[in-house]
């Protein structure tokens, strides 16, 4: 277990270092950074001057030594549109972009898990049937298309939610649900196909043989082992579901960070759009390593070999 | 000595977890496919044949002629059978020649982001060793950052166009392709007719695609489905957030993001592009999932 977890945090780290080069050279890729700085109709002295005082005449690597060893004590640049700091600026908007994240997560698993195991247990029925169908169409529809008639419906005809912004929790209701829902499918698919796989197994039999009440042996027995794969998938979905906050945030005009990302990148504010990439990939990394400890934890397979 | 990580294995099984797993009834499994696959070939069809479906040239502006309502409503006219756009522009053209954009986006991505994932899928998988360990971590390192993100900041600072969201996407978009050929050749490899090719001194590349190949190949078939039809989305996105598919392209995407201006009066203008999409990855999926259970009846959750 312990040469696992060691091996595992090895992979973490140096796929951060691969993220922060790649977050390093998207910066550069975008063109000069001293004719950026300067900005338009700057004479060639003052950017000759800029170049030299920032170091953007060193090469390469010495540079990105340079910027990592900054960004990791925190000092992560000005914004070039917001002209502020970069790193409160992220991390004002970080909380927002969080709770819509795990909320849609919730909701997801909330509409899934239910679903899968209805599906399950009553297989091949019309409630199986009718399950299949919810998540082939849900995976169907594309989630801005979604927000969209979300708002038609709500905001428009019915008049119960707000269209945008993000004061009250009423403002997260239609995000949460635009974001969530699309990760729903691939939930109860796993879900179903995991509570089909552990409600034929032996032990299940035993339980059922022992007399034990069909609820108990559902909920206690097979239900725990058939959502081991569910926890490792909600990490990475949750990765997933942050990327996704740029299209929802935008939307819905949610003031968070996939909102931020997105301004940033019309706005070509690199040094901002840099460090979301950047925080979003460290923030994947961390849960991946957390769920794939915590699978090693729940499977012994993994945690001897 | 394996690497891979639990969270890369789900993901690559979650949208292919077999739909119809434990559902013994071959008919409904066929359906899946007769329906998907009927769907899509009709959306091809159309796709194809678009210049004869209707006499409208879908960049024709006619100012005279603006946001005219389609048919069921009182004001629509079959002159324009789905209306016309603010711009006065047939509507049905342009959703007609909009198919045309979602396909070529679908094609072009998953060829492009299969020939990589592929290669790098099946040598981590027969190679294994050192070879294992850097795919893992090219793809872990993949995955770690939002497709969506990264494709608007790449597109953002080249410049939006068809060809480069087909670029930037085939060159994002490999990592399920590498998870799940990765793990199928890891089963193929230790099958006897590998070992047979091998021992009749059969080259690397030779044993890659003779036997381990063609063996694999329903994998690849299901995530070259999803794939395209997660591409599609990806491609509608990037243009609904403007930075995909430029004007005056009639991307679908493109035109629920033209629309959204008129969303309170005037709301068929981002459901019928909005229809017509999830219309075709719906079909995309279906189908995918219908060849998933048709090439791979041992599925894995059994039965």
């Amino acid at each position: 277990m312990f040469a696992y977890i060691v091996k595992r945090l090895g992979l973490a780290v140096l796929v951060a270092l691969a993220v922060s080069m790649i977050a390093f050279l998207l910066l550069r890729l975008s063109g000069d950074p001293a004719v950026a700085l300067a900005g338009e109709g700057a004479r060639q002295v003052d950017i000759e001057l800029i170049r030299q005082t920032y170091g953007f005449d060193r090469p390469l690597v010495v540079q990105y030594a340079a910027w990592l060893w900054q960004t990791l004590q925190g000092e992560l640049g000005q914004s070039v549109y917001f002209k502020t700091e970069v790193g409160p600026l992220i991390f004002s908007k970080l909380p927002t972009t969080l709770l819509l994240g795990f909320s849609a997560l919730l909701f997801a698993l909330l509409i899934s898990i239910p679903l899968g195991v209805l599906a399950a247990i009553y297989k091949n029925s019309w409630i199986d049937r009718l399950c299949l169908a919810t998540a082939v169409i849900g995976q169907a529809l594309p989630n801005f298309f979604f927000a969209l008639l979300l708002i038609m419906l709500f905001s428009i005809w019915l008049r119960v939610l707000p269209v945008s912004g993000s004061g009250t929790w009423l403002h997260f209701v239609m995000p949460t649900v635009a974001l969530g829902y699309y990760v729903a499918p691939a939930f109860m698919r796993l879900t179903r196909a995991g509570m089909i796989e552990v409600l034929g197994a032996d032990y299940i039999r035993t339980a059922r043989a022992k007399g034990l009440p069909p609820s108990r042996v559902i909920f206690k027995h097979a239900l725990r082992n058939a959502v081991v794969p569910v926890v490792a998938l909600s990490a990475v979905q949750l990765g997933f579901l942050l990327g996704g906050s740029v299209v929802i945030e935008t939307i819905f005009a949610l003031d968070g960070l996939g909102y931020l990302a997105y301004q940033s990148i019309t706005f070509k504010d690199y040094p901002v759009m840099q460090v979301i990439v950047l925080l979003l990939a460290v923030i994947y990394v961390l849960l991946t390593l957390a769920s794939d400890i915590a699978n090693a934890w729940l499977d012994p397979r993994i945690r001897v070999a | 000595m394996s690497t891979t990580t639990p969270a890369n294995e789900a993901l690559a099984f979650a949208d292919s977890a077999p739909l119809f797993a434990g559902v013994p009834d071959p008919v409904w499994r066929h359906r899946a496919l007769v329906v998907g696959g009927g769907l899509l070939l009709a959306i091809v069809l159309m796709a194809l044949l678009a210049p004869f479906l209707t006499p409208h040239d879908p960049y024709a502006q006619d100012l005279l002629h603006r946001t005219v309502p389609p048919f069921w409503s009182e004001k629509g006219s079959w002159l324009h059978p789905l209306g016309t756009d603010p711009l006065g522009r047939d509507y049905l053209s342009r959703v007609l020649y909009g198919a045309r954009i979602s396909l070529l986006i679908g094609i072009s991505v998953a060829l492009i982001s299969g020939l990589i994932g592929t290669t790098m899928g099946m040598l981590a998988g027969y190679v294994g060793g050192k070879t294992d360990m850097v795919v893992t971590f090219v793809v872990t390192t993949r995955l770690s950052m939002p497709v969506i993100l990264v494709a608007l900041a790449t597109v953002a600072t080249i410049g939006g166009s068809l060809w480069v969201v087909i670029i930037v996407l085939g060159l994002l978009k490999w990592d399920r392709f590498a998870v799940v050929m990765r793990s199928a050749t890891q089963q193929v490899r230790a099958l006897d007719y590998v070992a047979a090719a091998q021992a009749a001194g059969a080259s690397m590349p030779r044993v890659l695609l003779g036997e381990v190949l063609p063996n694999v190949m329903p994998h690849l078939i299901v995530v070259a489905t999803l794939e395209a039809a997660s591409a599609i989305l990806l491609e509608a996105a990037l243009s609904f957030l403007g930075l995909g598919v430029q004007p005056p392209l009639p991307s679908w995407g493109l035109m629920i993001s033209e629309a959204k201006a008129y969303m309170f009066f005037s709301f068929w203008l981002i459901a019928i592009p909005g229809t017509a999409l999830a219309l075709l990855i719906f079909s995309i999926n279906l189908a995918g999932d219908g060849l998933h259970d048709l090439l791979a009846p041992e599925g894995r959750a059994g039965t």
